[in-house]
């Protein structure tokens, strides 16, 4: 049943000219809005995660709920759809229930904050944000437990519920949400930082509509929904071909923390008309771990969107108007799909590996625009516990690794993917956490070969300095990130923890609670990015300066025919080894792997990363599907 | 006023000068020449002198306190050696002042050496010494790629300033409480600093981790590298930076690193000659970022804080003329070619922060907060094909080619051209200016854009004026309500090339009147360098819960520090009872990651202690973000900042001379302005009389700039030669 909203105002809006100009002013007025929340929220929030490295996103739509200015696509209309309740000026809601909001957020530590926006008794717009929360209670310390079974496990799940009512927030139900936290603190800042950015588009939004009059706003904001419309519309006919021509990719992600793996992720993508149509059947059934991704399928229409028009507009205000021209089905069931109550804490691999997985289905048709696979993560590590007075610590931190090749150029070093994402000081860590970190540095090779290098990845030495616990959640032990049009593929991630007494211990990509000593260091390697385009073919004198910079070995250089011996280039031992190596070699393909099948890999992933191989996924009776 | 009127008043002020120059030669021959080489010259009887050096011009101002007086002198920038446009200036200023360059004791100077230095990646090529398992630290940086999703498809990091190659790592270790966890290797230390020091670099940076909490370590190795190679300066990241973050500490020590052998060079040259011109006991004082003078031999040491010394020239000048005028809060809006500065001030004091930022480079230097667009008269509007929207910036024309309408080859259409499209720019009057101007290939331009999105000329070329005006609100915001103030409460004072014919929309949009329009774009930046008081600071990280510290351990503190900022002053010649002195706390909500800086007067300190910092701390976070919490207080930093006590200097002609300004007409042209044609006058600056009222639409012109009064506002000179522009009728216009 849909929401009832409640007006005082039952004048009806006018879709009205607005002149090209005046629709460009409304559109800058509303990006300026955005930034500011933005500025707001980093400001106010405590937790490192929002505050330092920015995991928050905030949007303004319309009055339909279509978003017309933000990141991560329009929720609002489906929560408007299914919200069984009215909805009036001075209400604030608050979920972080990916159930109930078809996926609009994956996991509980997001809390999504909504706000309608009313002018003169009517709604005008909406505005909302969600950010990740340290801790929302459950299970483990930052409430991300790899072996989560059911959603229950993994913390408070709080519905869509008014936590502004009539402009007044409801204290008790804010004191039950503080109450299963480990960070109450952290989480109150947190969330009135988001309260503060939310008011602060509603000013904004009343502001234009005294500046411009209320039908000449909402009509701008439908125009500028019909011009994404008409863009994506022609970029979908220049992109992807019709008809037969169907691009097929597959990825994976390499296991649940539980000892099966890796999880594909398989889609096609091909064109009816207008329509663009992504098909991920073919994928592989949901986990019984925490790793599944409920994928908003609008949300997944949002970033293929955002990521090519950024080709063609860099300065359009991304928006929901073109959500027709795109088809995305998934079937239910698979770990894109999961049924209730199928825990969800840990989908950031698959948030990230969907980047690789458009990447590599988008690129067939344009090798040349092809970026090989990068950074499609971020990886968590969390230390928490008691400290010698007795005072809870708790570090939820994000890492960050290489930048694939690109057309444009190489992949930079140890940087992120995701935007806006920037890495927490050590020495700020040093001085709040009982941590030094010894080393912070990229990993030399890591990056794969090619005309443009694949950044590398970094390695952070942590020595922890309190007894507690780590949980770590990474990926990319077993499979590689790709390389691409002859760029060949970067090193996989890694961990070692060197015990005081010297002793070391490989620790696994997923695990939770490993208990720590004083004096243990942890070495936590990310995995480089792909390399792009012939390594044979990259400039010798650029391959000796990655030498002189430590980017690259003496050894890594042989992966460019680059013989480089005490610093310095011998040339000729350079031309015929790569002379040799262009006699040696097969035709390359557009994608290389580093595998030739899973089979194959997993036959050498003991011998390889010191773990065993992890076991194929199968479908199950219980999530409905054979 | 007529020309005699003029000579005579030029004839008088000679004489004044001439009267005044005996007198100081007589008092001055009373003092032996031991001691006047000794004490630099007293700051409060002789003539100071302000200079700007511009890309076209060279700006100077002279102020002779004692006699309550100014001159002003234009001559060419001479950009190979901006020493000889300086000297060239002096010259001429004297002449006109009827003064002797030796009268002058003092010479500030705001300067854009250090920024062009970055902006042209013609710096020094550096070395730096980081901790064991850090010298990627320049590299990772933040791992921040900017854009949104998808954004690092097309992003390519700039290489850092001091290459990788010539990084070399310490086997040393602090602790975050300063406590030395790992001594300094120094023979391994020594092994790798020869290499690098005959490597080629020019200059070097010591930033090692957690340095900010104890530089033992730095400093040894400054001294290390000083024996081995005495010529290559050496920069330490906790003397240039005493702050947490080991990358922006690095980053902006090396920043340093790289603009010093330019800066040191630009500088000593200088110096040199003016000492030359003008006698050894002339002082020279460079404008920093933050609006602060800073010694000749401290813009040497520490340049990364003249990053911003250009514009902050502009906001000083823009805050000294409004000062006069009575205006205390203002916007000021400086629009040149290819950007657009905007900056607040308050109550007299423009609003600084921790931060500079110049092309790539931030560095964490104390600046004026200066918000910078990519939106000048130079800035390319198109239409995508994709889209149909109109796109105005960030890139520019620049110079060459410039706006199509200055006929250097630019085709492309800019703001500039919209201007002459719109009549704001006249094509048919000039005053001096160098800029010739082609009213048909500016239409020719603007129709391309005019043609793709279905719009007359006319029509299109308003859309582009609203636009770029647009992004200009948009800094204007950022510096403003973000900020927490309403701009309802300040004036717009516009200059800079293109400043006074945006200014008037401006205002328009975000309600701040007056527009103030200050007489010679130009001469405004000069005045902010001979107007600036000498400024120091000093600083420290000082990472406390307030639960955990005493109001007397805090007060030993702020006083130490005061004393170390005072020092400079007192070097520089100003006495301590001519010094004020303000203590600044960082502080925040224990787990936050901002932090607010809270003024306090050591006085005020003494009576309300911590107590009173954090109830201030609390009513702004409050007034900025719309909440307090009831969290625990964390202080992050403590600074004092001494400076020396502000000169007042009037010379108003408050001799009314009229609202008619007839006079000063030119011809009649006309203008467009919402999808009409309107008659307008334009005017001849220089003409213009104190209490002329000009109705708008006008057009105001001088020689380096062009004011735009639109219909429906009025503009009215003031005593100081400024127009001040309202909305007709305006309540606070008659006062």
């Amino acid at each position: 049943m849909p929401a009832h909203i409640i007006e005082t105002n039952n004048a009806t809006f006018n879709r009205v000219d607005v002149d090209p100009i005046t629709l460009d002013i409304v559109e800058n007025a509303l990006r300026n809005a955005r930034n500011e929340m933005d500025a707001v929220l980093f400001r106010t929030a405590m937790s490192p995660g929002i505050r330092e490295q920015h995991d928050a996103f905030p949007l303004i739509a319309n009055e339909e709920g279509k978003m017309v200015v933000g990141q991560f696509g329009s929720f609002l209309y489906g929560f408007m759809q299914g919200y069984d309740g009215t909805i009036e000026d001075g209400d604030i809601f608050v979920t972080n229930d990916p159930y109930s909001c078809n996926g609009a957020v994956s996991h509980l530590n997001d809390w999504l904050m909504m706000m309608p926006i009313f002018h003169d008794g009517k709604l005008v717009s909406w505005a909302a944000m969600f950010g990740h929360m340290t801790d929302v209670g459950g299970k483990v310390p930052g409430s991300l437990p790899t072996d989560a079974k059911m959603i229950y496990e993994e913390g408070m799940i709080i519905p869509p519920t008014k936590i502004y009512r009539g402009g007044q927030l409801q204290d008790e139900l804010l004191n039950i949400m503080l109450h299963n936290t480990r960070m109450p603190e952290w989480n109150k800042s947190d969330f009135f930082a988001i309260i503060a950015a939310l008011r602060l588009a509603e000013r904004r939004v009343r502001e234009n509509i005294i500046r411009f009059g209320k039908d000449t706003y909402i009509s701008a904001m439908q125009n500028m929904l019909d011009r994404n419309k008409a863009a994506m519309g022609a970029i979908i006919q220049m992109i992807i071909p019709e008809g037969d021509h169907k691009a097929y990719f597959e990825d994976w992600i390499d296991d649940d923390g539980m000892g099966n793996g890796p999880y594909k992720i398989a889609c096609t993508l091909y064109r009816e008309g207008n329509v663009a149509r992504f098909d991920f059947s073919g994928s592989d059934p949901q986990s019984d771990s925490s790793i599944n991704f409920l994928l908003n399928e609008e949300m997944f229409k949002m970033f293929f969107g955002a990521f090519t028009i950024n080709l063609f507009d860099p300065q359009i205000l991304f928006n929901d108007g073109f959500y027709d021209l795109v088809d995305v089905y998934i079937p239910e069931g698979c770990i894109l799909k999961p049924k209730k109550p199928a825990a969800l804490s840990c989908r950031t691999h698959l948030l990230g590996r969907i980047f690789d997985l458009m990447g590599g289905l988008l690129g067939q048709g344009a090798p040349d625009a092809l970026n090989a696979a990068g950074f499609s993560d971020s990886p968590h590590f969390m230390y928490s516990g008691f400290d010698k007075s007795g005072e809870w610590y708790q570090l939820f931190q994000i890492g960050f690794g290489g930048i694939p090749g690109r057309p444009a150029g190489d992949g930079p070093d140890g940087h992120s993917l995701w935007p806006a994402f920037t890495n927490v000081p050590n020495e700020f860590l040093e001085a709040y956490f009982p941590l030094r970190i010894r080393k912070y540095a990229t990993i030399p090779d890591s990056g794969g070969a090619g005309l443009h290098r694949g950044g590398n990845g970094i390695t952070i030495a942590y020595e922890l300095l309190e007894a507690g616990e780590v949980s770590i959640h990474d990926d990319r032990w077993l499979t590689y990130p790709w390389g691409v049009n002859g760029g060949e593929p970067g090193m996989r991630s890694n961990k070692t923890l060197v015990r005081s007494d010297g002793s070391k211990e490989k620790i696994a990509s997923k695990c939770d609670r490993i208990a720590v000593q004083p004096g243990d260091i942890l070495y936590f390697n990310t995995w480089g990015g792909g390399g792009w385009g012939d390594p044979l073919k990259r400039d010798v004198e650029l391959v000796r300066k990655d030498v002189a910079r430590g980017l690259v070995t003496e050894e890594g250089a042989k992966r460019y025919g680059v013989v480089v011996m005490r610093g310095t280039v011998d040339h000729t031992a350079t031309q015929k080894l790569r002379q040799t190596m262009t006699a040696e070699r097969q035709q390359t393909p557009l994608f290389d792997r580093g595998f030739v099948s899973i089979d194959e890999l997993k036959q050498r992933c003991l011998r390889e990363t010191g773990f065993q191989p992890p076991t194929a996924p199968v479908f199950r009776a219980q999530c409905g599907l054979t | 006023m007529s020309e005699t009127d003029d000579l005579i008043k030029q004839y008088e002020e000679r004489l004044a000068a001439f009267e005044d120059r005996l007198r100081r030669i007589e008092t001055a021959n009373s003092t032996s020449d031991m001691e006047r080489k000794l004490a630099p010259k007293s700051a409060e009887n002789g003539l100071r002198l302000g200079v700007d050096v511009g890309g076209t011009f060279t700006d100077l101002l002279l102020l002779d306190e004692q006699n309550q007086r100014f001159f002003t002198a234009k001559v060419p920038s001479t950009p190979d050696d901006s020493s000889i446009g300086v000297l060239n200036g002096i010259e001429k200023i004297c002449q006109n002042a009827g003064v002797n360059p030796s009268d002058i004791t003092e010479v500030m100077h705001g300067t854009t050496v250090a920024t062009n230095t970055v902006l042209t990646s013609s710096g020094a090529l550096v070395g730096l010494v980081t901790t064991q398992g850090y010298k990627d630290v320049l590299q990772i940086a933040r791992s921040y790629v900017p854009g949104g999703l998808g954004g690092w498809v097309i992003w390519n990091k700039s290489l850092p300033l001091a290459p990788l190659e010539f990084t070399i790592e310490a086997n040393e270790r602090m602790e975050a409480q300063g406590k030395v966890l790992i001594p300094l290797d120094e023979h391994s230390l020594r092994i790798k600093l020869e290499r690098l020091l005959t490597s080629g670099i020019e200059a070097l940076t010591v930033a090692l981790f957690n340095a900010y909490a104890n530089d033992a370590h730095e400093r040894r190795i400054a001294e290390i590298s000083q024996e081995i190679a005495p010529d290559i300066p050496v920069s330490t990241s906790a003397t240039v930076m005493p702050e947490m973050y080991e990358y922006e500490r690095t980053e902006t020590t090396v920043v340093n690193s790289y603009v010093r052998p330019v800066v040191t060079k630009y500088v000593r040259n200088l110096r040199n000659e003016l000492k030359r011109r003008m006698g050894a006991g002339i002082t020279l004082q460079i404008l920093r970022s933050d609006g602060g003078l800073s010694s000749a031999q401290g813009a040497m040491d520490k340049p990364v804080n003249l990053l911003m010394s250009g514009p902050a020239g502009g906001v000083s000048g823009a805050l000294w003329i409004a000062k006069q005028a009575k205006f205390n809060n203002l916007l000021t809006f400086d629009m040149g070619g290819t950007s657009t500065d905007v900056a607040l001030v308050q109550n007299g004091v423009a609003r600084t922060r921790r931060e500079t930022r110049v092309g790539d480079v931030t560095v964490r230097a104390p600046s004026i907060d200066v918000r910078t667009v990519g939106a000048g008269g130079g800035s390319i509007a198109y239409v995508p094909e994709l889209t149909k929207a109109l796109r105005v910036g960030p890139q520019s024309a620049g110079a060459v080619p410039g706006p199509a309408t200055y006929m250097k080859g630019g085709e492309q259409p800019t703001v500039t051209d919209a201007n002459v499209v719109l009549g704001y720019l006249p094509s048919d009057a000039r005053l001096g200016g160098d800029m010739l101007i082609s009213h048909d290939l500016a239409v020719k331009a603007v129709r391309s854009v005019a043609d793709a999105l279905g719009l007359s000329v006319e029509a299109a070329a308003e859309g582009i004026i609203r636009i770029v005006n647009e992004n200009m609100v948009g800094a204007l915001r950022l510096v403003s309500v973000e900020q927490g103030y309403d701009p309802r409460d300040f004036a717009l004072i516009g200059f800079g090339g293109a400043g006074p014919l945006h200014a008037n929309a401006l205002a328009r949009l975000v309600n701040s009147w007056p527009v103030i329009i200050p007489p010679g774009p130009g001469v405004l930046c000069a005045y902010g360098d001979a107007t600036t008081q000498l400024r120091n600071e000093a600083s420290q990280t000082f990472v406390t819960r307030v639960a955990d510290i005493q109001n007397n351990e805090i007060s030993r503190m702020l006083k130490e520090l005061e004393n170390i900022a005072a020092q400079a002053l007192i070097d520089e010649g100003v006495p301590t009872h001519q010094q004020e002195i303000l203590y600044q706390v960082d502080i925040r909500y224990h787990g936050q990651g901002m932090k607010l800086t809270i003024d306090v007067k050591p006085e005020q300190f003494a009576q309300t202690g911590v107590v009173g910092i954090t109830q201030c701390f609390d009513r702004e976070h409050e007034q900025l973000f719309t909440f307090a919490l009831d969290a625990e207080h964390e202080i992050v930093g403590l600074r004092a900042v001494v400076q020396s006590r502000e000169k007042n200097f009037v010379n108003p002609n408050t001799q009314n001379d009229g609202s008619h300004a007839s006079a000063a007409r030119m011809h009649k042209t006309r203008i467009f302005e919402e999808g009409h044609w309107y008659d307008a006058w334009i005017y001849d600056r220089t003409k213009l009389q104190s209490g002329n009222q000009l109705m708008g639409p006008a057009v105001v012109m001088e020689m380096d700039s062009t004011c735009i009064i639109l219909s429906d506002h009025i503009g009215i000179v003031d005593h100081f030669g400024n127009i001040l522009i309202w909305p007709e009728g305006h309540e606070k216009a008659k006062e």
